[in-house]
Formats: structure tokens, C-alpha cells, sequence
């Protein structure tokens, strides 16, 4: 028997040594997964936990008597003059009517407090705006309850909570538990939290003109940054001579690509506001700000996506007496698609969730209206959750979290699409 | 093959719009047609925007206004939270119709910003009270109340403080726990969570908290009289051996902080109190709880007046300007009992608010 490489001792022992640091850099390399998994599940769970809640809503539905001696003393069915009308009066009765035994006037505020004073008012107001013949007749609808009340029934005020430290008295506790016991007040899925624009009043505040925003911002920053992004990759990758000048060009490209967001915020101020005169809190100038942020990103992509194409299918090209021109567009580009489509999608992934730039360009405001075009005044998602966060009462922490929830969902959908689009495209090669 | 007209496609057609986008009056124009033919009605109604900017501390007073306005009229508001001093550089940049029509403020407008109004052309400037907002020192509500003056506030946070009150040769701030500023207050070491610099909030406890307690020391009071400058330059240096802490704009997250650190104290706005009783509570300041009544009263030392600042060359250009400032400053609004208190905003007392009323119904400007 001869003694072959890996049965002498020395031989056993590196073997042992070289097993051992594979195990090592396998075991470390779980460790990691598992520490970024368990900071995301950490995170998923502190946001849904907190955010879930927000997604139902306590409603009441109560008769209101549209009475013509409170809304149109004069008679009047001038839409423009009943929109004035006292409307909170008409609210005030429906309330009243529910405990007739109040009569003192603090307990009738307090009665009055269940309520969402705003939201119903409005929905009333709104109603009879459209359809003055409502006047005098009496209708049935469903209105928000007060964010105190929704607060208290989902258990984030809590009951054994000394009485003067909470925003709810014993009495309105009773009143509350009373109204849902007759089915006045129900539990209902929040379509309010999807449908309504931004609101002062939590039980009425939703994310619509955020999330068209968001839209739209998106839609200009992408329309912008990819001809730009991909153009400038595919010149400077194919037709630019190689020298120090292009070099520097490179470096800058991907410096642009680190630079803090802030910066671009603060060149859209600059360039966009004060030299070209451009309105503030537009999401035109939104995305003009957000492709500049976002078109290195594409740019890098797209370039090492061509870098990934074989040599050998443009060489073959030219070879065939393609032009350089034909070879890059009919061959590589279409090899490097997948690569740039994804690169694009992650970098817009990585515009939605910018909050800093949009802020220096008067896009952290208030709208109450569903934005039409790009170039009314709008906020996005990212600036709304923000905005909540830092709201005194506290029904904004759960709808700050469910606004979140929202933003991961669409986020995580745009990254799922771009790995979808990436497997499907280079399976079809 | 598919995929290279899918690329080619999206980038020719993106190219299109975007040589466009490089003529952004022509887009602008564009635009502007497309919204008058879709939306006319809303365009007749509203005009332009009604553009609010300015601090943060009134920005959900101005956007509750701004929703109950629009409800009742279809005017449009657009409300920014740019900070007191972003808004006044806004509003004085110029007088035309791009810059906005209205900025909140949590203090006066500084002789600085009136000037650079009027050298921006800017021509009349109607100054409106709207209320008070109390600054209260705060700790976790199973802590013991704190009572401390003015002084101690001064002395608890203040980067040099006077060796002796008739001593007014400085040193750096020696104190560590409150019972040694006042043998009074609990043995608590000091941890103090406030806002930053950039906020108005801090500004303002800086200027009546601070200034206030250096005030109470003799000889500084002294000093005061002679040389203004060295006494503000005294009081308002806040310690930066680390019991101050600088903790963000975000009072939400100030409160879980007092309530995981049952020592520390807080610093922020009166409604954050109100709204959070069942976890904190707040410090009396020589006496005087951090109370609605109090603040109203004028018996809380440690308030200020909150302001908006309407530029009357828009009133007429801007649709609905002086009705929205008059739904503001209704007693519906603003009055005792109006919808602003709800949400935390202390009224001004009758003659004042009928005062305030009378100089927006006039468009009474004002000069500094």
C-alpha cells in the first residue's frame, strides 16, 4: 500500500483545517440571514401590530332630520346658500335624540363628543349641496364615530386608566357602550382610510391624494430618468472614446449616484423654483427632482447589465457586417433588457420612498384635494406618513403604521415585479 | 425581439415627453389647459389656491381651518410646514402671486423679516393673533410633580451659570441633580429631552423659560441693564454636557421616551400634554400648573402667542383670502368653545379677539 495525498497526517490535518473553514463561513453566513430576517420580521411586526387596527373603523348610523327651520330658516334651495347652513345643529339633535335624559350642557357636549363633529357635518353638508330637496326630510347614514371613541373601543384607551388622565369620561364610556349594544355603532372596514384625502380630524384622514401623488411624481420622475439614465449607459459604455475625460465622467455618474438626497431637494429649490419660477408643492417638479436622484441609479445599472452581455454576440454581429449601431440596439440591448428593467424598477422603488427632497420643494403640505395633474399641488406617500407621525392625538400612531403597511406592500410589489420580469425575460432567451 | 421594441418603445416615447419637459413653460402651458378643460368647474370656483407656509406649531391649527373652509366654501388651502423662519423668508421673497398669500408663526415677525418684506415689495402686511400655546416641562406620570421656578429652569440648563447670585462670575453648569438647584426637588439626576435648534418651540423656551430664570439671578438682571447682548448670550446657551439632549422634531416619540425613563423631563408644546395625560404629566413652573385655565389666564409663565401674517395686495388676487382669515379668526374658530380649542389652541381673552377680528376685517396693516 502506498500512502496517496490525503492519507498522510499532515495531508488529514489540512483537510480537517479546510472543511472546518467552510463550515465556519457557512455557519456565519446563516447567522446573517437570519439577523437581517429577524430585523425585518422585527419591523413587519412592530408596523402591523400597530397599523392593523386602522384598517376598520367604528361607524354609527343614526337618522338625521334635515329640518327646514335649522337649514333654510328663509326657505331657501340655493345650493351655494345651504352649504353655509348650521349643519352641526342638525348633528347635535341626531345626538341629543339618542339619550333624551341629558339635559345639562356639558353633558350634551360631552354626548356631542362621541361623534365625528367634521366628518358628519360635512357628509351632511355635501349631501344636501348635491340634492337641496333633502330639506325637511329625514334620512338614515352612516357616519364616523369620534377618533376618541374609535380609540376607545379598539382598547388603545384604556378603561382602568385613572378618569382624569384620559380624554374620555366614565360617562361617555357608558354612553358609547350603550350605542354599540343597540347597534348604532358598528365596527366596519375603513374605507375612509383609502378613499378620503388628508384630514385634520384622524377618523377622517386617508391616503388618496398622497398615494396620486406618489403616482404622478413616479410617472415623471421614470418618464424622465430612464432615457436619460439608459442613453447615457449605452453611449458611454459603446460609442464614448475611452479616455480621461469620459473616465471622469464615470466617476461622476456614480458620486451622483451616494450623493444624500437632500442635495438634489435642495438643486430643485435652486434651479427649478427660484430660476425657472416654477410653483411650489407641484409633483412635476417632484419628479423632475426625483429623476435626477434616480437616473445614476439606472445609469449603473444599465451599465453592468451591457457589461453582462458575451462579447461574442456582438463580435459575431459585426462579423456579419451589422453596423456598430445595429449590433448594440438589435443585439446586446435586448440581451441586457432584464438588467436594465430591474435596475429601473429598484431605482424607482427607491424614488417612492423619498421624503427629504420633496420637502424642500414645498411638497410636506396639506392638500385637501385629490391632485388632477401634475401640476396642481399634491403630497406624497412617504411626506404623509411623516406628517402623521408627528400629530398630537392618538389615533394618528395607528394610522401612521397603516399608512406604512401600505407603502411596504406597493414597495414590495415593485421589487417582487422586477425579480418576476428578470426570470421571465431570461427564460425566454 | 419583443423585448427590444419593449425598450425602444418606452424609451422613444419617454424621450418625446421628455424634450418637452426640457420647455417647461410650453408643458406648463400645456398642462394648465388640460386642467381648465377637465375640471372648469373647480377652476371658476377656486382660481388659485389659497397657499399657507410657515411654522409647525400652528400648522394643525391652519389645517383644521383650511378643511372646515373648504367644506363650507370649495376654496382650496394649501397648507405647508416649512418652520416659522422658512415661512417669513417665503412670504417676504416678493409680492406676486407665486409666493404665498399667508404664514403662520409661533412668535413675532423679527424687525429682520418685516424689513426684508418691504424691500421685497411686499406692501402691506396685516399681523393676526389667533391664540396661546403654553411650554411645559413634562415627566412620566407615575413620577413624582415637579415644582420648580424659573430659576431653576435656568440653573438646571443653562451652559454657565453665576457662581452666587451677587457673583455673577460664570462657571460651567456644576449641577447634576435637581435637589442640588433645589433641595425641594426630587433627587432625580438632570436628563432633559427638548426640541432642536431649528424648532420655534425651542426658541420660545429659550427666550421666556431661560431668559425668564436668568432674570431671577440679581446680578444678571444687573448685567441685563448694561450690556443686552452678554446677558441673551448667557441665557441662551443651553448645556452641551449631555443632560440637555436635542431629541428631533417628533413629540410622539419624546413622551415614550419620559415614559421609559421615569427621571427625565420633556420639553414641548401644551397640546402634546393634553392629548398624552395618561402618560405624562407636567411640571408647575413657580406655582402654576400647566393648565388650559392657567395658560388662558396668563398666570402660566412659560406661553406665547402664536401669529399668521396676511399680505394684503393678495386679498381680491387670491380668491377667498379674507374669508378664510375671517373663518379663522371666528368665534367659531377660534373663540372659546370653537373647534381650534378641541384640538389644544388656548383662546386669546374677548377684547383682544374682537380686536384681532376688527384689524382682518379692515385689513388693518402693521409696521414695526
Amino acid at each position: 500500500m502506498t500512502e496517496t495525498a490525503f492519507t498522510s497526517k499532515a495531508a488529514l490535518k489540512r483537510l480537517k483545517k479546510r472543511r472546518g473553514t467552510e463550515w465556519r463561513f457557512r455557519m456565519w453566513g446563516r447567522a446573517a440571514v437570519l439577523f437581517a430576517l429577524a430585523a425585518l420580521a422585527w419591523l413587519m411586526i412592530s408596523i402591523v401590530g400597530t397599523g392593523y387596527t386602522a384598517f376598520q373603523q367604528n361607524f354609527m348610523t343614526m337618522d338625521f332630520e334635515l329640518s327646514e327651520s335649522i337649514l333654510a330658516p328663509d326657505g331657501t334651495r340655493d345650493p351655494e346658500k345651504l352649504r353655509g347652513a348650521n349643519y352641526r345643529r342638525v348633528v347635535q339633535n341626531t345626538m341629543y335624540s339618542q339619550f333624551p335624559e341629558v339635559t345639562k350642557r356639558k353633558d350634551k357636549q360631552a354626548l356631542f363628543a362621541l361623534v365625528s363633529a367634521s366628518g358628519a357635518t360635512n357628509q351632511i353638508r355635501q349631501m344636501v349641496y348635491k340634492n337641496p330637496n333633502l330639506v325637511g326630510k329625514t334620512v338614515t347614514i352612516t357616519v364616523p364615530a369620534s377618533d376618541q371613541i374609535d380609540q376607545l373601543l379598539k382598547g388603545y384607551i384604556k378603561r382602568d386608566t385613572d378618569e382624569s388622565r384620559r380624554k374620555v369620561s366614565n360617562q361617555q364610556i357608558a354612553w358609547a357602550d350603550t350605542l354599540k349594544e343597540r347597534g348604532v355603532i358598528k365596527k366596519k372596514f375603513n374605507k375612509i382610510l383609502f378613499m378620503n384625502p388628508d384630514s385634520r380630524d384622524p377618523e377622517l384622514a386617508g391616503i388618496a391624494s398622497a398615494v396620486v401623488g406618489s403616482i404622478m411624481i413616479l410617472v415623471v420622475a421614470f418618464v424622465l430618468a430612464f432615457p436619460i439614465g439608459v442613453g447615457s449607459a449605452i453611449y458611454l459604455d459603446e460609442f464614448a472614446p475611452k479616455n480621461k475625460f469620459t473616465d471622469f465622467i464615470e466617476i461622476n455618474i456614480n458620486n451622483l449616484a451616494a450623493v444624500p438626497s437632500i442635495v438634489f431637494g435642495l438643486l430643485g429649490l435652486a434651479v427649478f423654483l427660484n430660476f425657472m419660477g416654477m410653483p411650489r408643492s407641484i409633483p412635476l417638479v417632484g419628479g423632475m427632482v426625483l429623476a435626477l436622484r434616480v437616473f445614476p441609479t439606472i445609469t449603473i445599472a444599465t451599465r453592468s447589465a451591457l457589461q453582462g452581455v458575451s462579447p461574442s454576440i456582438v463580435d459575431g454581429a459585426l462579423s456579419l457586417g451589422a453596423s456598430h449601431t445595429q449590433a448594440v440596439f438589435q443585439q446586446k440591448l435586448p440581451l441586457a433588457g432584464p438588467g436594465i428593467l430591474t435596475g429601473s424598477i429598484i431605482g424607482m422603488a427607491q424614488a417612492l420612498g423619498e421624503t427629504a427632497p420633496l420637502l424642500m420643494i414645498g411638497m410636506v403640505a396639506f392638500v385637501t384635494e385629490v391632485p388632477n395633474s401634475v401640476t396642481e399641488p399634491a403630497t406624497a406617500l412617504p411626506v404623509q406618513i411623516f406628517l402623521w407621525s408627528d400629530s398630537a392625538e392618538r389615533a394618528w400612531a395607528e394610522r401612521t403604521s397603516a399608512a406604512i403597511i401600505v407603502l411596504l406592500v406597493v414597495l414590495i410589489t415593485m421589487n417582487g415585479f422586477a425579480i418576476w420580469l428578470r426570470n421571465r425575460l431570461e427564460q425566454r432567451r | 425581439m419583443t423585448m427590444k421594441t419593449l425598450i425602444l418603445g418606452a424609451a422613444s416615447a419617454a424621450l418625446l415627453v421628455a424634450c418637452g419637459g426640457g420647455d417647461t413653460a410650453a408643458v406648463k402651458e400645456k398642462a394648465a389647459e388640460t386642467v381648465k378643460d377637465a375640471a372648469k368647474v373647480a377652476q371658476t370656483a377656486t382660481g388659485g389656491d389659497i397657499r399657507v407656509v410657515g411654522s409647525s406649531t400652528v400648522y394643525p391649527f391652519s389645517t383644521k381651518v383650511a378643511q372646515e373652509f373648504k367644506n363650507k366654501t370649495g376654496f382650496n388651502v394649501v397648507v405647508e410646514s416649512t418652520g416659522s423662519g422658512g415661512g417669513h423668508k417665503l412670504f417676504c421673497s416678493g409680492a406676486d402671486q407665486s409666493t404665498p398669500d399667508i404664514t403662520n408663526s409661533s412668535r413675532r415677525q423679527k424687525k429682520s423679516e418685516f424689513d426684508n418684506c418691504v424691500k421685497n415689495g411686499v406692501q402691506g402686511v396685516v399681523e393676526v393673533k389667533i391664540g396661546f400655546d403654553g411650554i411645559v416641562l413634562a415627566n412620566a406620570v407615575d413620577s413624582p410633580v415637579m415644582n420648580m421656578s424659573l430659576k431653576d429652569v435656568y440653573m438646571a440648563f443653562a451652559k454657565e451659570v453665576p457662581t452666587s447670585d451677587t457673583d455673577c462670575t460664570l462657571r460651567a453648569n456644576p449641577y447634576t441633580s435637581w435637589s442640588e438647584i433645589n433641595p425641594a426637588l426630587p433627587d432625580f439626576k438632570i436628563e432633559a429631552y427638548g426640541p432642536p435648534p431649528t424648532s420655534g418651540t425651542r426658541d420660545a423656551f429659550v427666550e421666556i423659560a431661560m431668559e425668564g430664570g436668568a432674570k431671577k439671578v440679581d446680578c444678571l438682571a444687573a448685567l441685563r441693564k448694561e450690556d443686552k447682548k452678554a446677558f441673551a448670550n448667557i441665557a441662551h446657551t443651553l448645556r452641551e454636557d449631555g443632560k440637555w439632549i436635542d431629541a428631533g422634531e417628533n413629540d410622539n416619540a419624546l413622551v415614550q421616551t419620559l415614559v421609559n425613563t421615569p427621571t427625565a423631563v420633556g420639553v414641548f408644546g401644551y397640546s402634546f400634554l393634553d392629548q398624552n395625560a395618561d402618560k405624562i404629566k407636567g411640571a408647575n413652573i413657580d406655582g402654576t400648573a400647566p393648565e388650559f385655565e392657567n395658560i388662558a389666564a396668563g398666570d402660566y409663565p412659560v406661553a406665547r402667542s402664536l401669529y399668521f401674517y396676511i399680505k394684503k395686495d393678495h386679498v381680491g388676487q387670491t380668491p377667498g383670502l379674507q374669508e378664510f382669515a375671517l373663518e379663522f379668526t371666528s368665534d367659531a374658530a377660534a373663540g372659546p368653545g370653537g373647534y381650534l380649542e378641541e384640538i389644544g389652541l388656548v383662546p386669546l381673552p374677548d377684547a383682544e379677539r374682537a380686536a384681532v377680528r376688527t384689524a382682518v376685517e379692515n385689513l388693518s396693516t402693521y409696521s414695526q
